[in-house]
């Protein structure tokens, strides 16, 4: 029996190799094989600029873990098809480990380890605490957001500053769920929250936040095609938290400045400014 | 009093309450928290399939369970219910079922025994420790059934939604009821870690020195120091929260909050106070709920490979170092939370180095097996896949703790993955293991092997099944805790895998029949068994099967380690702990 059963465990690496190559690579079943699975089971398109480096830190972790987990259940699959007491006629080998060793498998993970770490550093830093800067009257200051984006049950509520550039004043637009961003720009989005924990999340950008009521925070990408994306709610934020979907739409500049002139001018028209005391 | 041997109903009843129900002995208590857990281990898998059954076929009919459950919507789950169930999944399983099995249940029945003790230290505290998870078990049941949702913050229960009783309506009293019930598991779970470390520092048997103790009990002890540790700061930031929700005292509440269109009375807190309070003791949660279990499959691997553990003192500095280092972590769960970037730096070198002492513990047990004569009993096979799960699980936890990955991948299904393949596929398992392993010892007779086997192969079929492709759902960024997430254009074509996983779900469950009825057959009609069936080198087997009142009928006394299997020194393949060497052969064991 200890051949069939060293047999299901060499499964795990085929199986489990196999699984992820079908997914990258989009091939039979996840192509519409078995079970009608529809195309795309990856990580979703990426139209970040600054998103790239996400992708290939994720692909480079894969590959690393993907060999230490090929060579470990390897491993392991052959020590049991190996050592079954009902074939292997040896004595055990009697000992209680060893020092060189132990020393071995300490350092090499260790070294590795702290190598991840270390190489993820950078694009930290810039997704989180380089904030896009531009030079305004000679000096170097922190990019201006163009849009403020608060979160509340069930919805995401955005302020577009409006010519001027500043959010707050009298021009600014207001809307709901309908995010527009201007292609190939460094743009920077305030988000915030009203109520409860919300987070914002662009699979598509690989921009994710989370909103915390009483804090301000910012957060920033540059969108390289043009199209119509997600913005999902990604922190459980109450019953509706599943259909808190906004919409954004990445389109050229100018296309984003005349669609936020004639959104400003409807509004000007209804007079339904949503509260803009708030 | 009654005369000799004569008892009026009274007595009778009173010594059946106090033997079996109010019980002080260490072996009773345990198997009431085994008891209790399979039962709530039952629960919390047909929670898991109401989640299963929502993500597969949202808003259709649930057959059989759903009219009974929500007749007025015709068995459709709404969105509330949806929030409840998984917050209840959550809850139980790990308050309910994966701390107490381990702690409550192995620990309370094998700590004594392996150590060669009496019983507890303190056999009082003990058995209060298993009847305050009965307010637990009754306030957390009743906020299930509070109309008209139950609680519906998930088991991280993060304010303000938890903490506002406006912010999520339907869970008015819910929220508070769970709140306390988490209250009494805490206070439950501070009592067994006391007893559990005072037992292991004084009751050891002679000449059971602290690097002589099985893997199982430095698991045990590591544990109790990590819950005597964190736990405290759970139970105030509990107190905390519950005061916010009944008093307005606002510790988690910003200033000038409105929820729901209605102002909140308090203000002035912080949310993220909550978080690091929370994985401040819920970090150190997931050691406890898994270290135990290396110990366990240590010690079965050793047994059924017959031979040595390898790297038994690596081992033993390994979980101490997860110990240490499990206080310095937390930070990463909340790496997209708010919280400074430049913190997040710190906890993700942390985090990674917490990944080493798995990384050698692994190569230990690889170690084990190479060059032994394995034996592919029940417990084997399960210990034998906790390892295999347990390289998948340790590698998926890479991903998340490296920052920049980390910001795609959190909240989505990534994580899901990565912590069942943790805590199911790999303490789950394990629990499975020592369940077949130490019955004998419990209840003097053996479970049917056969049985055995074909609920090991089918559960390892369907958790993987339902299990593994999580990870494809999470590379697509699929979000947790959606109660429809096809709504999004991003998500809408990973229905067909999600039904899959859902067929797989339930046929895992359905496999469990299994066990349930190997289990509870064999405790009646299993075949009986010596003191030593699998012939290990333990204490507990040297006891009776089931141990009396007392454990054991001679004193032990101890002349070497656990793992002394295929000694030279020794005639038979195994050298148990209490045999004599034998040139020395002090013979007489000295009563007390
Ligand atoms: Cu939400
Ligand atoms: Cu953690």
């Amino acid at each position: 029996m200890g051949r069939y059963w060293s047999m299901l465990f060499l499964l795990i690496p085929i199986l489990g190799v196999l699984t992820f190559v079908c997914a990258i690579a989009d091939i039979w079943p996840m192509n519409g094989g078995a079970f009608a699975f529809p195309r795309n089971h990856w990580l979703p398109e990426n139209i970040n600029d600054h998103g790239h480096v996400i992708d290939s830190l994720f692909t480079f972790i894969l590959y690393l873990t993907g060999v230490i987990f090929i060579g470990t259940s390897s491993a392991l699959f052959w020590f049991m098809w190996k050592y079954d007491a009902d074939r292997n006629t040896q004595p055990i080998r009697y000992t209680h480990g060893s020092h060189n060793l132990e020393i071995i498998w300490s350092i090499l993970p260790a070294a590795a380890l702290l190598f991840i770490a270390i190489y993820q550093m950078n694009a930290w830093a810039d997704a989180k605490l380089r904030r896009p800067t531009e030079v305004v009257a000679n000096r170097e200051v922190l990019q201006k957001p163009f849009v403020r984006v608060t979160g509340r049950q069930f919805e995401w509520r955005l302020r577009y500053a409006g010519e001027d550039g500043e959010i707050g004043t009298r021009d600014d637009v207001h809307l709901v769920n309908d995010l527009h961003v201007p292609l190939d720009k460094e743009v920077v989005i305030q988000i915030e929250s009203e109520d409860v924990l919300h987070s914002f999340f662009l699979p598509n950008l690989r921009v994710k936040q989370d909103v915390v009521p009483g804090m301000t925070q910012f957060t920033w990408f540059r969108a390289n095609k043009a199209g119509v994306y997600d913005i999902v709610c990604a922190e459980l934020c109450g019953w509706g938290h599943y259909k808190m979907r906004g919409r954004m739409t990445v389109e050229p500049e100018d296309q984003f400045k005349q669609w936020l002139a004639q959104k400003f001018e409807e509004q000007e028209k209804s007079g339904t400014t949503p509260d803009s005391g708030e | 009093m009654s005369g000799q041997g004569e008892m009026t109903v009274w007595e009778k009843s009173m010594s059946f309450v106090s033997t079996y129900v109010f019980s002080r002995d260490h072996k009773i208590i345990g198997l009431q928290f085994l008891f209790s857990t399979l039962l709530w281990f039952l629960v919390g898998g047909l929670l898991a399939l109401g989640i299963r059954w929502q993500l597969a076929w949202p808003w259709s009919n649930m057959p059989v369970i759903g009219p009974m459950l929500f007749s007025a919507e015709g068995g459709q789950i709404s969105p509330e219910f949806y929030t409840t169930l998984f917050t209840m999944h959550a809850t139980v399983m790990i308050f309910f079922v994966i701390i107490p099995i381990l702690a409550g249940a192995f620990g309370n029945y094998l700590i004594p025994l392996m150590i060669g003790a009496d019983d507890m230290a303190f056999p009082t505290l003990n058995m209060l420790s298993y009847w305050l998870m009965w307010p637990a078990f009754l306030l957390i049941g009743a906020s299930f059934f509070t109309a008209p949702y139950g609680a519906g913050g998930g088991w991280t229960s993060y304010p303000p939604l938890s903490a506002m009783v406006e912010a999520a309506p339907g869970s008015m009293s819910a929220q508070t009821l769970w709140l306390l019930g988490i209250t009494f598991v805490g206070f439950s779970s501070m009592m067994g870690s006391v007893n559990y470390m005072t037992t292991i520092i004084q009751m050891r048997a002679p000449g059971m020195t602290m690097f002589r103790l099985p893997m199982t009990i430095w698991g045990m002890f590591i544990t109790a120091i990590l819950q005597a540790f964190a736990l405290p700061v759970l139970t105030a930031a509990g107190v905390m929260q519950l005061t916010d929700r009944m008093f307005g005292t606002g510790f988690f509440i910003p200033e000038n909050l409105v929820v729901n269109n209605s102002v909140a009375a308090s203000g002035g807190g912080q949310p993220l106070l909550w978080q690091h309070l929370f994985w401040f003791y819920s970090h150190p949660a997931v050691y406890i709920m898994i270290l135990p279990a290396m110990g366990m499959v240590s010690d079965m691997i050793a047994c059924f490979a017959r031979k040595p553990l390898f790297g038994y003192k690596p081992m033993v500095y390994s979980i101490s170092g997860i110990a240490g280092l499990g206080f310095i972590v937390w930070g990463h769960h909340m790496f997209v939370s708010g919280m400074n970037p430049v913190l997040g730096m710190t906890f993700m070198v942390s985090t990674m180095m917490i990944a080493l002492p798995s990384a050698v513990k692994t190569f230990n047990w690889l170690g084990t097996i190479w060059g032994s004569q394995i034996r592919f009993t029940t417990p084997m096979l399960f210990s034998l896949s906790f390892v295999a799960m347990f390289i998948i699980g340790g590698l998926s936890g890479i991903f998340m703790a490296a920052t920049p990955v980390d910001i795609f991948i959190h909240d989505t299904y990534f994580i899901v993955a990565h912590f069942h393949y943790v805590l199911f596929a790999g303490t789950a398992m394990a629990v499975f293991g020592a369940i077949y392993f130490w019955f004998p010892k419990m209840f003097g007779r053996m479970m049917n092997e056969t049985l055995g086997k074909i609920h090991f192969f089918l559960t390892f079929i369907f958790l993987n099944g339902t299990f593994y492709t999580m990870h494809i759902l999470g590379a697509v960024g699929f979000p947790r805790r959606l109660a429809d997430p096809y709504d999004y254009p991003t998500f809408a074509h990973l229905q067909p895998l999600n039904e899959f996983m859902t067929v797989c779900a339930i046929l895992m469950v359905a496999s469990q029949v299994f066990f349930a009825f190997n289990f509870i057959y064999s405790i009646f009609f299993g075949p009986a068994v010596g003191r030593n069936p699998w012939r290990c080198n333990g204490l507990e087997w040297t006891a009776p099967s089931p141990p009396g009142h007392g454990n054991f009928d001679f004193q032990p006394i101890v002349y070497r380690g656990p793992y002394e299997y295929g000694s030279p020194e020794a005639d038979e393949d195994y050298y148990p702990q209490t045999e004599a060497p034998p040139k020395e052969a002090p013979v007489v064991a000295p009563a007390h």
